[in-house]
């Protein structure tokens, strides 16, 4: 894992966060904005910097507060399965589908969740893993247990590093400057990433703001999957001649007689 | 060292695939079999998605058996004329095998019913095999030499349209290799593998064809099937990922090449016991995977990743 924590502490724009006319205002910044897919990429951190302004009027109470940075990936449309057994074979049988979820999630925060805000304010707000909302459709039969197929996704997604949740993610470096890392697992797909940060006070939300970063393949894995894409046939046939060459080198190479 | 591959969209150990692909291209070279449902099931496990796994498996294939094909070729221990009768059987068991599979996928269900009775068929061939040679090494242990091909004639020879096969010392009807050759086509195209391994029996058993030729028979016919494998999974749905493909390739044609020079000092009777064996250990893995209870009953089966 590569950590690119530059020394952006310093160039935090506090301005901005002085502007709010009243109580708490929250502004990040991450250590980068742009992820380079090479060769030798095998997954990538971020570092998550933030802080959090107050106005003259706001009395400092520094010391409770809570923040929850929650970073999602590319969306996809993800179907679960599950098997079951029809006499003595296991087969696949019901099917739930959800629609719009992050491929990818990260869950950071400065204390376990349950004592940051009640479950139904983390819901409202989309905060941590098991707030996951997708809409789903699922076959008759199948719809009551849709709360254990949501499980089953979380604890799959979760077992294949895709989804994280880290209730000690977030740390204080200042009385009111944060940071947090977000970890992308190599097999994190490309495309547009957002990173939310939302600041709690005694089990309620005083701010929220939110920045994206973008996972871009480069170089010649960029060349490989657009030709894939777009000339699906022109790059099979490479593939095959390819592989006719390899396979008539390694007789010129191992040729005996 | 990790090398990222583009279109599967994750890293993986060189070392490793190049030493698996080098085991499976060892067991192609040698048998004449593609290899294909040996290696896409190891790279499905090592976490490469399967639609990329079963495309990128077929270069690989095409790499390997054009390894094995010259090999043979230059050895003459290939039959140009049957692998062409071959070719255009399976051309067509594939074309309708294909048919079949979309009518299948909108009635649902069949498929397990195909696995089962697909891992029967391997099983039955297998443990006939099985027996059949391991009476043959006992009986050349004892000094007698038993050919099969020294059996009588089958009656299907004598079909119309026959044809002279030189290479393979036979002359038979081309019909019945045409059937074989396209109902292995069928089941291929149906369980999504190339066949190879239903093939050699059938060309030793039922064609009476020597061993030797029959390996690079087997090996020409699936060249042109891997071929076209990779530039119809390439057209249609953009999974054949190069970077993994050359992997395989680099470590698949070195197997190749040992192989077939492994199997050269092979004996008939003990090549058909080692064939045999990896038939039954297929079926074996094929009934088990649906029989044994899985410890996640879950599976996320597809992502579409939106705009």
């Amino acid at each position: 894992m590569r950590i690119v924590a530059s020394a952006l502490v310093l160039s935090i724009p506090i301005l901005t966060a002085a502007e709010a006319a009243r109580g708490e205002t929250l502004t990040v910044t991450l250590s980068h904005h742009q992820v380079r897919i090479t060769s030798t990429y095998t997954g990538a951190e971020l570092a998550v910097f933030g802080v959090i302004g107050r106005d003259g009027a706001t009395a400092p109470r520094s010391g409770d507060y809570d923040l929850v940075v929650t970073a999602r990936g590319p969306r996809a449309n993800t179907v679960l399965r599950e098997k079951r057994p029809f006499g003595p074979v296991w087969l696949n049988d019901a099917q739930v589908k959800f629609y719009d979820l992050p491929v990818t999630m990260a869950v950071l925060s400065s204390r376990p969740l349950d004592e940051i805000a009640d479950v139904d304010l983390r819901r409202r707000y989309a905060v941590g893993l098991d707030t996951t909302r997708a809409s789903n459709i699922a076959p008759p039969g199948a719809a009551v247990r849709e709360e254990e197929f949501r499980e089953a996704l979380i604890r799959l997604k979760t077992q294949s590093n895709l989804y994280v949740q880290d209730e000690r993610g977030v740390s204080f470096i200042a009385e009111n400057v944060f940071r947090a890392t977000v970890p992308l697992p190599a097999t994190a797909p490309p495309g547009a990433y957002e990173v939310e940060a939302a600041l709690f006070r005694g089990g309620v939300r005083l701010a929220v703001t939110q920045t994206s970063f973008e996972v871009t393949k480069t170089g010649l894995e960029q060349f490989l999957a657009r030709e894939a894409r777009e000339r699906g046939l022109l790059y099979g046939a490479a593939a095959s001649a390819l592989a006719l060459v390899f396979g008539w080198l390694a007789t010129v190479v191992f040729r005996r007689d | 060292m990790e090398f990222y591959l583009p279109i599967a969209e994750m890293p993986v150990h060189v070392g490793l695939v190049l030493a698996m692909s080098a085991a499976v291209g060892f067991i192609s070279g040698m048998f004449g079999i593609g290899g294909g449902f040996l290696m896409t099931p190891l790279l499905i496990f090592i976490g490469i998605p399967p639609a990329v796994a079963v495309a990128s498996v077929a270069p690989q294939i095409a790499a390997a058996s054009t390894t094995g094909v010259l090999a043979h070729w230059r050895r003459r221990a290939l039959d140009l004329r049957l692998g062409l009768v071959l070719l255009a059987g399976g051309v067509v068991g594939t074309l309708l095998g294909v048919l079949f599979f979309n009518a299948m996928r909108r009635v649902g269900r069949l498929e397990p019913i195909i696995t089962l009775s697909y891992a029967a068929l391997l099983g039955t061939i297998g443990g006939f095999m099985l027996v059949e040679s391991v009476r043959a090494v006992l009986r050349a242990r004892n000094g007698a030499v038993v050919d099969p091909r020294r059996r009588p004639r089958p009656r299907w020879f004598g079909l119309p349209f026959r044809m002279r096969f030189p290479q393979s010392k036979v002359h038979m009807s081309v019909i019945p290799p045409l059937a074989v050759a396209a109902a292995v086509g069928f089941v291929g195209a149906v369980l999504g593998i190339g066949g190879g391994f239903l093939v050699v029996p059938a060309l030793i058993y039922l064609f009476r064809i020597p061993t030797a030729v029959v390996v690079g028979t087997s090996l020409f016919q699936i060249l042109f099937t891997a071929i076209a494998a990779t530039l119809f999974h390439a057209a249609t749905n953009h999974s054949v990922d190069l970077i993994l493909a050359m992997l395989l390739m680099f470590g698949g044609v070195f197997g190749a090449q040992f192989g077939a020079q492994a199997g050269k000092s092979l004996k008939g009777d003990s090549f058909r016991l080692l064939l045999a064996l990896i038939l039954l250990a297929t079926a074996a893995r094929f009934v088990l995977d649906m029989v044994v209870e899985p410890r996640e009953p879950f599976s996320i089966m597809l992502s579409e990743v939106l705009p």
